[in-house]
């Protein structure tokens, strides 16, 4: 499975959706996660790809890590997955 | 219904062993967070919070009284002598059986379960110590205190998280008002910088790596303290007649719960626990001249806290204090509104107010007077003092000066 397939299904199980549901352009806050829905899933990708998050729920748009669609998570977690290489 | 004042105050926390020092500290804008130390810390992502230094139980205890102290008691005891010690206080006869305490706490003996999980799964231990459950228990602090100052009434620990002491103190005030007695110890404890306290709030990325920044618009989250505040209250006719000083009046007092989710604020829980209070203690908006923030340091509690307070004093917002001592001494979680109380009464007894310090840029969501990085003098009639915690529930207290 590539890296954007985990991440989809890490992120339709946070929204109780299915799989097919998560498109890459959708927020968070389109798929019915919230703050701690958030926090949950970044605990879910650290633990899925063994890395570690930036990421301070205090101030989410000032992340290095950016949340703002399906598609910007999977971008960023490709780049600290490569980094980690 | 009785006046119900303060005759005592005690703490240890990481501004200082004792009122007086912690006062001076937060006089000072002194911080007292600083890289935290302890087993293991280097696993920790969050390495700093607002832990008590040199503090050495064997000073206070003897070795067999320890064994029976987590960390959390041995902060709430050492306050507790201050507090009873400053009062005169004693407890005898009728008011000894009448009399109780009521203490907050969120984590109990943590640093108990803790060292003894340890123990057992990581180093593979069979046996732990005997009085590991009398120890670890969230009432045992209060069950210590009960037995130091023959305390006979009704006693009792109180968890809500983050305002675990203010609704203490707030239950306490109201066993005096009623007449159910006539003397109450009460406050609150917390020591949860351990290994596996940090590590679960770390989980939430609510933290702060730096520093505490409440109504800071660069803020990045919250710290940890540790620490106790301890007070005797009682009515104010006993303490008048036994000539005791009388430190300020306790005057209302309000719970809400918002009903609503499970870590994110809401400002209409917040702003009808500060209502509550006004409304209790017979005061208008305008007699307050000062709020003791909950001002974690946190976006959602800083903003909705702000919201919440100028909802409830309108215009007069623009002419009251309001400040976070969390800067100073950290979040001591259930213990936090205890030492807290401490600002408030500096506040009406000295004329001093207690500033938030590492206040670089003001947040146009926090717009209120938040006494940036410097004490100020100033004379106040009323204060209000917040606690919101995770889960929705609120407790504000209201106090005048005597």
């Amino acid at each position: 499975m590539s890296i954007k397939d985990k991440i989809i299904v890490i992120i339709a199980e946070q929204g109780l959706l299915d799989v097919t549901d998560v498109k890459l352009e959708a927020t968070l806050d389109d798929l019915g996660i919230d703050s701690l829905g958030v926090v949950e899933s970044i605990f879910a990708i650290e633990e899925e790809f063994d890395i570690e998050v930036p990421f301070n729920a205090n101030a989410p748009e000032k992340s290095d890590f950016d949340i703002s669609s399906v598609g910007s998570i999977v971008v960023a977690v490709e780049k600290l997955v490569a980094e980690q290489i | 219904m009785n006046r119900v004042v303060i005759t005592g105050a005690g703490t240890v926390n990481a501004l200082g062993g004792n009122v007086q020092q912690t006062l001076e500290a937060m006089r000072e804008g002194c911080s007292g967070i600083s890289p935290l130390e302890f087993r293991d810390v280097d696993r920790l992502s969050v390495k700093i919070g607002g832990q008590v230094r040199g503090f050495d139980g064997a000073r206070h205890f003897n070795s067999q009284k320890i064994a029976l102290y987590d960390r959390f008691t041995q902060f709430t005891l050492v306050a507790a002598r201050e507090a009873m010690e400053q009062s005169g206080l004693i407890f005898s006869g009728e008011l000894a059986e009448t009399a109780g305490v009521v203490l907050g706490t969120a984590a109990g003996g943590i640093n108990t379960w803790d060292d003894n999980f340890r123990s057992v799964y990581e180093d593979g231990k069979n046996r732990v110590h005997p009085l590991v459950v009398p120890k670890l228990m969230n009432s045992a602090a209060t069950s210590h205190v009960s037995m130091e100052f023959n305390l006979q009434g009704p006693s009792l620990t109180v968890s809500t998280a983050c305002a675990s002491s203010n609704h203490a103190i707030g239950l306490a005030f109201q066993m005096v008002r009623s007449g159910m007695t006539r003397a109450m110890i009460a406050g609150g404890s917390e020591s949860m910088l351990t290994f596996g306290g940090i590590k679960a709030w770390e989980g939430l990325r609510v933290m702060s790596k730096s520093a505490c920044r409440p109504f800071s618009a660069n803020r990045s989250g919250m710290v940890q303290g540790e620490g106790a505040g301890v007070f005797v209250l009682e009515t104010y006719v006993d303490a008048k007649v036994r000539g005791a000083d009388i430190l300020a009046e306790i005057v209302g007092f309000s719970m809400t719960s918002d009903a609503s989710h499970i870590v994110m604020p809401s400002k209409h829980g917040a702003a009808r626990a500060m209502r509550g209070a006004l409304l209790d203690a017979k005061m208008d908006v305008t007699d307050v001249g000062y709020i003791n923030a909950h001002g974690t340091g946190t976006s959602a509690n800083d903003k909705t806290e702000c919201a919440a307070v100028v909802d409830v004093f309108g215009a007069h917002s623009d002419k009251l204090m309001i400040s976070s001592t969390k800067s100073m001494h950290g979040h001591l979680i259930g213990g936090t509104g205890a030492v807290e109380l401490l600002a408030c009464v500096m506040a009406l007894r000295d004329g001093v107010i207690a500033p938030t310090i590492g206040h670089e840029i003001a947040d146009p969501d926090c717009a209120l007077d938040v006494v940036p990085n410097i004490a100020r003098n100033a004379k106040v009639k009323g204060v209000v003092s917040n606690a919101f915690a995770f889960g929705g529930m609120n407790a504000v207290l209201a106090l005048k000066g005597v």
